[in-house]
């Protein structure tokens, strides 16, 4: 398989090193893994879009590489995270990791404060963990960081605990407590599912912002190609635990190589174009859904789905091309 | 284009039609005896057009999912009034409500908390029909079998429980539950929010063929204006507790009179514009 390369030329060595990655769940011993053979780099400062519906693997992904799977899931493959991998480290190594160097935010920030105690001090907890220092320095950064959220009253977010703040205002905090720590990666898993629009903009504003100062490289997951624009540098496309597609995002959504992220990109909705149409007219979709039956295929797993299929997709599992430098595609329509 | 709209909507009287509609939650601040009184809805007049996608937008803590749940009638009002097919409903008891809740069925976002999970997907569909006496014996379980069917979901799975289903089959397993009395009237509290894009569109399609096959009318409660925009006939605008801004989709999409209808409006097309010039190659 050929080694993926990210878009800048990378200068320095990657960040993050991924390569064949599988993760499989114990309890479903006979069933394809959730992960299969997964490659990719991530250079210090890059922004990569993870894209898929659910059940492609992008929340294990994201949980493989902090080390939060449950302990019947089984992962091989490797990790490489600046120079440690991630798979070969035990717990007390993970703790000065975890939040310091690679940070997460959740799909839901309200479940994932504690109810309990102030969000400030939840935001100082995290420097605690991390960085012996004075509390009243730890207070500093603390509302150093609020600010920077571009929130207007700091004293108040600090003291207030999670109940008394709005849903944008908790994904903020959420944001800050991910990148109190000038973490080297952040990994964002839907973190704007639930939120309207105008606050979905707002809070991917503040994301963006806040990673740019920092440097830091994020990851960012998301069922919706439209958010990743003017935000990701790369997209990754997932499909049944495998890297379906691999490219800069320009180039990925102009011109679309696998047949399932052409489908994705047609799924954006065109209020515009249907302003004049009748509302009865059915939406375009992609035929059919993932079933575990497609999973466990010798074949290619979209083939049951795809438009363009040919009678040996259904025989062997496509190998990774790149038919374009730095984008890759597995599917048989562009040699193999 | 708009003025067809508008003989539609003419044509077709409302069935669902509010009158200064009130409700207000009253919350004890923990160990205080101060109350915090919040106004969810504030003389709300909205109608909801037979036949037709009506779609109530706003963003969070507008109020949407307060009215849904009034309109549903699984929430008494403070004042004002709720008319549905000719009669004021607002004030009735639980027993005259009980014919009336075969015809006001809802479907919600959260699918996993929506259905129970002792049950399977066959006894799911078969509760209410058990409870408004409408099949009994074998017939229970023949017309449960065809309604999963009908909302594409295979009979074979009919032993299995909601929790083996994924995501999207689940709420069109809500679905099959939710026209299963034949309702007139269908509230939709964020249904297809939580869904990727493909199953979203896959059930939209669904409600849609069933509106024509069992001539429903919809309430589609959503924060996202994307979808509202592919389906809906007539949009409801809320912000604090206000219907801010009616109208047929066109009128308000493209002439929208109220800040706040604009506000949202903008960030949706800001989005959409960005991915069509990314697409373009811009």
């Amino acid at each position: 398989m050929s080694m993926p390369s990210g878009t800048a030329p990378l200068i320095t060595s990657p960040l993050l090193k991924v390569r064949g990655l599988t993760a499989k769940y114990s309890r479903a011993i006979q069933s394809a893994p959730a992960l299969h053979q997964i490659d990719f780099d991530i250079a210090p400062g890059e922004v990569v879009g993870i894209l898929g519906e659910s059940g492609s693997g992008k929340s294990t992904l994201a949980l493989s590489i902090l080390g939060l799977l449950p302990a019947n899931a089984g992962v091989e493959g490797s990790i490489v995270f600046q120079t440690e991998d991630l798979l070969q480290i035990n717990e007390p190594q993970w703790r000065k990791i975890r939040g310091a160097k690679i940070a997460m935010i959740g799909q839901e920030p309200g479940l994932c404060l504690s109810p309990v105690m102030r969000v400030g001090d939840q935001i100082a907890e995290v420097l605690r963990a991390h960085r012996p220092a004075e509390q009243k320095l730890r207070k500093l950064e603390c509302e150093a960081i609020l600010r920077e959220m571009k929130f207007s009253d700091v004293d108040r977010i600090y003291k207030a605990y999670p109940h008394q703040l709005s849903g944008g205002e908790l994904h903020r905090v959420a944001i800050a407590q991910a990148l109190v720590c000038q973490p080297d990666l952040v990994i964002a898993d839907e973190c704007t599912r639930s939120l309207d629009v105008a606050l979905q903009t707002e809070i991917l504003n503040a994301l963006g912002r806040m990673r740019r100062k920092l440097g830091s490289a994020l990851i960012f997951i998301s069922h919706s190609p439209a958010l990743l624009v003017g935000f990701a540098d790369r997209v990754i496309v997932m499909y049944a635990g495998r890297i379906v597609e691999d490219g800069p995002l320009p180039r990925v959504f102009q011109r679309p190589l696998h047949p399932y992220t052409k489908g994705l990109v047609e799924l954006v909705p065109q209020r515009r174009q249907h302003l004049g149409l009748s509302p009865r007219r059915a939406l375009p979709v992609i035929s059919g859904s993932l079933t575990e039956l497609d999973r466990s295929t010798p074949g290619c797993a979209f083939e049951p789905r795809c438009c363009a299929r040919a009678a040996v997709c259904r025989e062997e599992s496509p190998q990774e091309v790149t038919p374009e430098p730095s984008h890759r595609v597995r599917c048989f329509n562009h040699g193999n | 284009m708009g003025t067809e709209q508008g003989a539609k909507r003419a044509m077709k009287p409302a069935l669902v039609r509010t009158r200064a509609l009130s409700k207000q939650y009253v919350q004890r601040r923990p160990f205080s005896r101060k109350k915090c009184v919040i106004d969810a809805l504030i003389d709300v007049e909205l109608e909801i057009a037979s036949g037709c996608v009506t779609a109530l937008v706003g963003e969070s803590g507008s109020g949407k999912s307060t009215l849904g749940n009034c309109l549903g009638m699984l929430e008494t009002t403070d004042r004002g009034e709720i008319w549905f097919e000719g009669n004021e409903i607002s004030r009735w008891n639980a027993r005259q409500l009980l014919p009336l809740r075969s015809k006001i069925q809802m479907v919600f976002q959260d699918s996993v908390g929506a259905l129970n999970p002792n049950f399977t997907a066959a006894e799911t569909i078969e509760e209410p029909l058990e409870i408004q006496r409408r099949e009994s014996g074998k017939r229970l379980r023949a017309r449960a079998c065809e309604l999963m069917e009908e909302v594409g979901l295979s009979a074979d799975w009919a032993d299995r429980s909601p929790l083996e289903f994924s995501g999207g089959q689940r709420q069109r397993l809500s679905i099959a539950r939710a026209i299963a009395l034949e309702p007139a009237f269908l509230i939709l509290d964020e249904s297809l929010s939580g869904l990727d894009l493909s199953t979203q569109a896959h059930i939209l399609n669904l409600l849609l063929d069933l509106q024509t096959a069992h001539s429903l009318t919809y309430l589609l409660i959503s924060h996202d204006l994307s979808l509202v925009g592919q389906v809906a006939e007539f949009v409801a605008v809320m912000h604090r507790g206000k219907i801010v801004e009616q109208g047929s989709r066109q009128e308000v999409f493209d002439n929208p009179q109220h800040a706040h209808t604009r506000e949202l409006l903008a960030s949706d097309q800001i989005l959409e514009s960005a991915f069509r010039t990314a697409q373009a190659g811009g």
